[in-house]
């Protein structure tokens, strides 16, 4: 194997690698802070109450779990198939999540 | 390895979307549920999970720069960290398997809706009683928890195992000659039980907790 093959992507060094720690550690110590004050609660429709505090939570995670991806998995510098292929991925991940909430949500519950 | 990793995201992603619908629908006991969770120790295993993966990202800068010394430290950072997480773990599971927590184990649907009835432990967590329904319905949090964690845990244990491995070719100069794939690739799967834990931690621990 030739080192050439090896190195697909640029190095990425520890000055990028600490700075997205401390932007893990910010992000948990955010999530945990916002997970004690109460949000509030979003009513789009009167019958439908919408938490804020699992939707931040969430968030942040999310927020957190793309810069893991993005800087310490080096998929920022990879090549296009890599990209695609996770994007791929995730959305069919959240098709089948899509797919099961759909039924979830449209079902005569309690009505038999 | 991506393509190793994609897979993992769906077996985990079956768990998450069980944990979704049950959350849904019994959500005060899932409140409930959570609550019996100490929040401290979950931080601090997102803290040690998150320093490991940033030690674990040295690594294979070391590897790529071929800096021998560098590669056997951070890599031994890393086991030792991957080593305090479930040491912690432990320590929270113990406490589970005291209270009589644990479903399919060691369950007693009473100790939620008297914890008085066993002094020792009331005094030390001071729980509030349960209505029975809710109490029943802890168990599926419950047992939600040690599927997800515990699948989590046996993934730490895989990769610590791993790790063992290769501080010993490190040490020997094996990965600082050019050839870094199996590190990176490596690194690679150990964020990845990070970024797991990121989602365990802010669904498990976090629920409601104002």
């Amino acid at each position: 194997m030739s080192e050439a093959k090896e190195h697909t992507h640029p190095i990425v060094g520890p000055k990028v690698y600490v700075v997205i720690l401390f932007a893990l550690l910010a992000g948990t110590a955010l999530t945990v802070w916002a997970s004690f004050v109460d949000l509030g609660v979003w009513h789009p429709t009167p019958n439908l109450p919408i938490s804020w505090n699992p939707i931040v939570a969430l968030a942040i995670a999310t927020t957190k779990a793309v810069l893991v991806v993005l800087y310490f998995m080096h998929v920022k510098y990879s090549t296009k198939l890599t990209k695609l292929s996770i994007g791929a991925a995730i959305f069919m991940f959240v098709s089948l999540i899509g797919m099961t909430l759909a039924d979830y949500i449209s079902r005569a519950w309690g009505s038999w | 390895m991506w393509l190793f990793l994609l897979t993992e995201i769906m077996f985990f992603g079956g768990l998450f979307t069980a944990y979704l619908l049950y959350r849904n629908w019994y959500y005060p006991a899932f409140v409930a549920g959570s609550h019996q969770l100490d929040v401290r120790w979950g931080t601090l295993n997102t803290l040690v999970l998150i320093v490991s993966s940033f030690t674990m990202a040295m690594g294979v800068w070391c590897a790529e720069t071929r800096r021998r010394k560098g590669l056997v430290l951070s890599l031994s950072l890393t086991f030792l960290l991957g080593l305090v997480f479930l040491g912690i773990k432990t320590v929270e599971y113990s406490e589970k398997i005291e209270k009589h927590h644990v479903p399919g184990f060691h369950y007693s649907l009473h100790t939620f809706v008297d914890p008085a009835s066993d002094p020792d432990i009331f005094r030390e967590y001071h729980d509030k009683p349960l209505p029975l329904d809710m109490a029943r319905h802890t168990e599926i949090y419950f047992s939600l928890y040690f599927a997800m964690t515990g699948m989590h845990a046996l993934h730490m244990i895989v990769g610590i195992g791993i790790l063992g491995y290769m501080i010993f070719r490190a040490r020997a100069g094996d990965y600082t000659a050019g050839h870094v794939t199996f590190v990176e690739n490596f690194g690679l799967y150990w964020h990845f039980i990070d970024i797991v834990w990121i989602y365990l931690f802010a669904l498990l621990y976090l629920i409601s907790r104002h």
